[in-house]
Formats: structure tokens, sequence, C-alpha cells
């Protein structure tokens, strides 16, 4: 009966604790460095932040969570941000930013000061520095493979890019091209550019549709499924499977058609809220537990079944959103360390 | 600035301290520093440590350096806003040509042989583009003087060439700082931090370049009165370009030094250099006419700003806010001065 007992007790242990000895962290302070607050999504990842840290805060998880914004998109400005948080003495700096090489040599400062650093969404290449990435290549490729799953048949694709030589459009469409080489039974017959803004999208899918064969689906980057979506019904076309974005804007219209014609399809982007992610993570590396260098941030994917619920939970003009937990950070280096 | 020549005749009144109005000019870059630099310690007295000044003062050595440059164009009545974008050009070079050679351009990658015979490696290309590019602004600046050109139309042209050749040169962030300037810019110096001796040494071979040479006084004089310097016997055309070389030398210094504080390149890194080499040169008692320049103010205007930016964040202004206070901290400084230039017009 007793090694029941024993056993029992140190399986409560292993679970309360993760299996790891944890420090506490409720007298350090981290702070997040932000290059850019002028979109709805940034927007919505500083709120994120806002209601996630200050519930932690409260808590007594940890200390401080300040959130510091540069007045500028500018790689010096948010160089000579990060020297004066070492300055204030944080423990953690969770950073946004401006250049994946230009702030180096102050992320090593912070690091040579003894600062833990995550950066996230825009990621630092420093050695010394944690990195939560988006896997933008397979967002491409979930897309496809979403529409492998739909249309066995194959058919027909159109595919909108986002803005031309930005790494992200290269990184998704070079995603999307992968997976239908990988299936073959799909064909993509013109690609145009939309600039993720459904204005621009609708303009430019305008002007390609009438040079086009029928199409069976149209794969995206976000912000341009609901400028397709107008274009190709002014054009009197079937409505083939448009991938959408998480915007508010191609939620509704999705809701709409399902509501009315049983529309269905996927949607699928990074939630603002992976600030939230990283806030945690850089929790989990104070409280010294072993967290990987390379993390990635998982995708905020929206299927027919749980459209209605996010859609009620994004705002009008913004994104669907995710706060993420503890836990859900937990989850994401356990992934990491078992890659 | 003290000893600025005035605008009327450059060798009529001299170098005057007599004036009070006169002193209290050149006190004002350094009061306006002092009073930030206290405020910045009353706020975050961790900053009042060597490891605290480096950190408050590493950035200003290329933005001083960027303001020198300036100085010397403002110095003979022009105005450069294509120094933001040479700036990034030269990081741009400093971090591929001057680290690797031509074989560290990313243009050129699978291009040259493997392994690169030394003339692709060597550092020497990244000098030569370098020395290049002082070239071309010496050259601008004698075009600017020849064919009696609004330098600010030039050097606004001039900054779309030089942003476009420095995503030419690095089009994605990245490559990697040389060694040798990586240590530099990251020297431990006893008792006083790098950055500060940096400074210091910056202002005063800047001074002794331009306020106590001879030449210094003919560049100087060709922005207050060209006609005199001209008939002095002195080519106007040289002096410009004497003018523009400096400053094409110090904004490659400025890159440099820049690149060795942040260890890897960005085109766009130095974008804003323009307009806080501009107000750095004028809130250190620099005037936009007239050859009235102060290569120490200069070096403590660019001080300035940069504390500026820090004191906001310890503020923890919202950020929204913070471009417009930084506007109000230079309106601020530049009233005071019209205050003390009342004074000195009634004396």
């Amino acid at each position: 009966m007793k090694w029941i007992n024993v056993t029992l007790a140190a399986a409560l242990l292993a679970v309360a604790g993760g299996g790891v000895a944890v420090a506490d962290t409720s007298d350090k302070r981290i702070a997040l460095s932000n290059n850019y607050a002028g979109n709805s999504w940034r927007q919505a990842m500083l709120r994120s932040w806002e209601s996630v840290t200050g519930q932690a805060v409260t808590d007594g998880v940890v200390a401080a969570a300040d959130a510091f914004t540069t007045a500028e998109n500018q790689v010096t400005e948010q160089a000579a941000q990060i020297q004066n948080l070492i300055l204030e003495g944080y423990d953690a700096i969770v950073l946004n930013a401006a250049s994946p090489e230009g702030l180096n040599g102050a992320v090593k400062e912070a690091c040579d000061a003894g600062i833990t650093v995550v950066s996230f969404d825009g990621v630092v290449t420093e050695p010394c520095a944690w990195r939560i990435a988006v896997d933008f290549k397979q967002m491409g490729k979930d897309e496809v493979l979403y529409l492998a799953e739909k249309l066995p048949d194959g058919g027909n694709l159109l595919e909108i890019r986002g803005l031309a030589g930005v790494f992200v459009d290269d990184e998704i469409s070079a995603g999307i091209h992968e997976g239908v080489a990988e299936n073959p039974q799909f064909n993509i017959v013109g690609s145009v550019h939309g600039d993720w803004a459904q204005d621009v999208a609708q303009k430019a899918v305008a002007g390609i549709l009438p040079s086009l064969p029928d199409i069976v689906g149209v794969v995206t980057q976000g912000g341009d499924g609901y400028g397709a979506a107008q274009a190709i019904k002014a054009a009197g076309r079937d409505m083939p499977v448009i991938i959408m974005g998480n915007r508010h804007d191609e939620l509704t219209w999705w809701k709409e058609q399902k509501d009315a014609n049983g529309y269905e399809t996927m949607s699928v982007s990074i939630a603002p809220g992976v600030s939230t992610l990283a806030f945690w993570v850089a929790q989990m590396i104070l409280s010294g537990q072993d967290v990987p260098k390379d993390l990635t941030v998982p995708f905020l994917r929206i299927d027919q079944d749980n459209l209605e619920e996010n859609l009620a939970n994004t705002e009008a003009g913004g994104v669907a959103n995710t706060l993420y937990s503890a836990e859900d950070a937990a989850s994401v280096v356990a992934e990491a360390k078992a890659m | 600035m003290s000893e600025g020549a005035p605008s009327t005749t450059l060798l009529g009144r001299g170098y005057a301290w007599s004036t009070s109005p006169r002193v209290l000019r050149s006190l004002l870059p350094a009061f306006s520093l002092a009073v930030i630099l206290i405020a910045i310690f009353y706020l975050q007295p961790r900053a009042m440590s060597p490891i605290g000044m480096k950190l408050l003062f590493n950035l200003a050595v290329p933005i001083a350096l960027a303001t020198i440059a300036q100085m010397f164009v403002l110095a003979v009545n022009d105005l450069d806003l294509s120094i933001g974008a040479y700036v990034g050009f030269v990081v741009a070079v400093g971090s591929t040509m001057l680290s690797g050679g031509l074989a560290g351009l990313p243009l050129l990658e699978g291009l040259i042989p493997d392994p690169a015979p030394w003339i692709f490696t060597t550092p020497l290309a990244g000098i030569v583009v370098l020395a290049a590019a002082i070239g071309v602004y010496a050259l601008l600046g004698a075009v600017i003087q020849l064919r009696n050109l609004p330098s600010i139309v030039v050097t606004l042209g001039m900054s779309f060439i030089w942003a476009g050749l420095a995503v030419l040169v690095l089009p994605t962030p990245g490559g990697s700082a040389p060694t040798w300037l990586r240590g530099l810019m990251t020297l431990q110096v006893p008792i006083v931090p790098f950055p500060i001796v940096a400074l210091i040494v910056i202002g005063l071979v800047v001074h002794l370049l331009l306020m106590r040479s001879a030449y210094g006084a003919v560049i100087r004089g060709s922005g207050g009165n060209p006609r005199s310097v001209a008939r002095a016997g002195w080519s106007l055309v040289r002096v410009k370009m004497a003018a523009f070389g400096l400053a094409g030398l110090f904004g490659v210094l400025s890159g440099l030094a820049l690149l060795g504080l942040t260890t890897a390149g960005d085109a766009n890194i130095a974008v804003r250099y323009t307009l806080l080499s501009i107000a750095g040169a004028i809130l250190g008692g620099s005037e936009f006419v007239g050859g009235r320049v102060s290569p120490i103010g200069a070096v403590i205007g660019a001080a300035t700003l940069t504390l500026a930016n820090s004191f906001l964040t310890f503020l923890r202004l919202n950020p929204d806010w913070q471009i417009g206070a930084q506007g109000a901290i230079l309106i601020i400084v530049l009233a005071l001065r019209v205050l003390i230039s009342r004074g000195e017009v009634r004396n």
C-alpha cells in the first residue's frame, strides 16, 4: 500500500512540475521589444500581450511584463531600445525584430548581460537568442494538402501571391508549389500579386480571370480571399474553393456562403497572440527549463466546424486570434524537443 | 561654434569670445546634454556605471560621425539628404566586400570558382569601393559648384542611387562585420567607456581640422562669403570638393562604426540618419547658412539626440507620443538658442 502512495505522490509531483525542477519566476521581469504597431495584426498582438501578461503579473507568475514599441520601424532605434532595456535590468526580452541581422550586436550585448532573449515572428539570427519562427512554407503546403483531400480529382488552381520581393511571399509560394509538385493532379494556371490586401487582390484577379480556364481552387496568402471571391462572383463564374486567411471579411463571407449553399473551405494564418506564446516560452526559460533554441509557431487553422466560434472571436476589420497558455508553450517546446 | 566665422565677413570680427551671449550659445549644447543625462540618471540609476554609459552612448558614435559628415556639407552652405542612404550603402559594402572580398557579394554567389583565388577574397575590394564612394562625394561637390545646382535636389537624387546600390550589394539582411571592426567597436578601455573616448576624439580631431587649420577657415569662409574667398584666390570648386569629400569620408566612418556595433548588415539600417544628422548638427549650434558650424557642438548634438531617445524609453512614454516628444526637445533647445541670439543682436 505504501509504495502505491509513494508512486502516486511522485506522479503528482511529475504532473505538477512537468517532470522538471522548476524555479520560481515571481521576481523576474520580462520586456517586450516591438518594432512596429501600425497595422491591425500588430495592434492585436500588443493587446494579446497586455491581457495575458497582465493576468500573469496579477497571479504572481512574473513581477512585470512591460511592452515597448519603437516610434518608427527602424533597426537603429530598436537597437537603442534593447540597450535601454538591458539598462533597466529586465531578466528577459521578448523581441519582434525589425531586422533578422541588424540587431545581432544589441542582442549579443543583452545575452552577455545575462538576459534571456526570445525572438518571435521577426526573429534574429544571433545564436544566443531563442527563435519562435513561422514556417510559412508549411503554411503554403498545407493549403494544397487540404485541397488534395477535398478535391481528389484535382484541377486548375489560381495562386494569389503577396507583396513581391518580400521573404514571406517567397516562402508561402514555395510551399504551395512544393505541394502542387507532390500532387500532380493539380495545375497552377495563373498567378497574381494581391499584396495581402483585398482591394488589390480583387483587381488582380478580375484582370486575369478572362484568360483562365475553369478553376477549382484558389490558393492564397491571407488578406486576399475576400477580394478574390468578389472578382469571381462579378465574372459570373462558379465559385471555386478559396482558401482564406483568417481576416474578418473573409470569415464573414465564408459564413454567408456556408449558410446559403453549404460552401466549404478552410482558413489558415498566424494568430497575433503568438506574442503570448513567446512570453510563456521566456517564462519557461527563466524558470530553468531546457528549451530548444528553435521553435515553430503553430498555425491558427479554421475549418468548417469551428468557423462560427472563431468568427465570433474576431473583431471587425481584424484577424482571428487565440491567446496561448503556459501549457500551449510547453507543448510547442515538447514538439521541438521531439524533432 | 564659439569661434565660428560670422556671416558678414570672414576675417573681420575674427574669434570673439567677448560677448556673453556667444559664450552662452556655445554652452547651450553641452547644457542640454547635461540636463538629459542627469534626468536619465535620476530615472535609471543603473545607467550611472561604466557598462551603463557604454550602452547609452554606443549608438551615438555612428550618429556623431554622420552628423560631422552633414556638418561639413552645412559648412559650405549645402545640405546632404543622402547621408542616411549612403551610410546604409557603406554598411552593405562593409558587411560583404570588406570582410569577404568580392566573394562576399550575394550577387556573385555561385559565379566565383571554388576555392576562390585571392583576388576574389581580398578585403581590398571593399576598400576600393569605399574609396570610390568618397570620390563620388567629392565629385558631387564639384558638380554642385560648377553647374550651380541646388544641393538638396542633387543629394535627394543620390539618396535613391545609394539606396539602390546598397540593396544590390546586400539584397537581404546578412553578411558580417570584419573581425577587426567588431573588435574596435567593443574595445574595452580602462575607466572611461570606449564610446565616450571615441566621441571626444572625434570632436577634437574635427575641431582641429576645421576650426584650427588654415584650410578649415577657407572651407567655412566659402560658406560665409564665397565671393571673398574666391577673390582671395581660392578655387571654390576645390573647396566644395574638399568639404564633400570629407563628408563622404565621415559617412564611411559612420557606416563602419554602425556595422561594428550591429555585427551584421542591413541595407535599410540607417534611413533615419539623414534627419538625425541634420537635427544633430543644428542642435549642436550649426546653422543652415553662413558657414557657421561647430564640430564639438555637432558631436554633443548627436549624443543629445541619442540620449533623448533613451530618456523617452525610460519615461515609459507611449510610442505614439515619442516622435512628438523628440521634436519637442529639439524645439525647446532651438527656442533657447533663438532667445540667446536675440541677446547677441542687442549687444
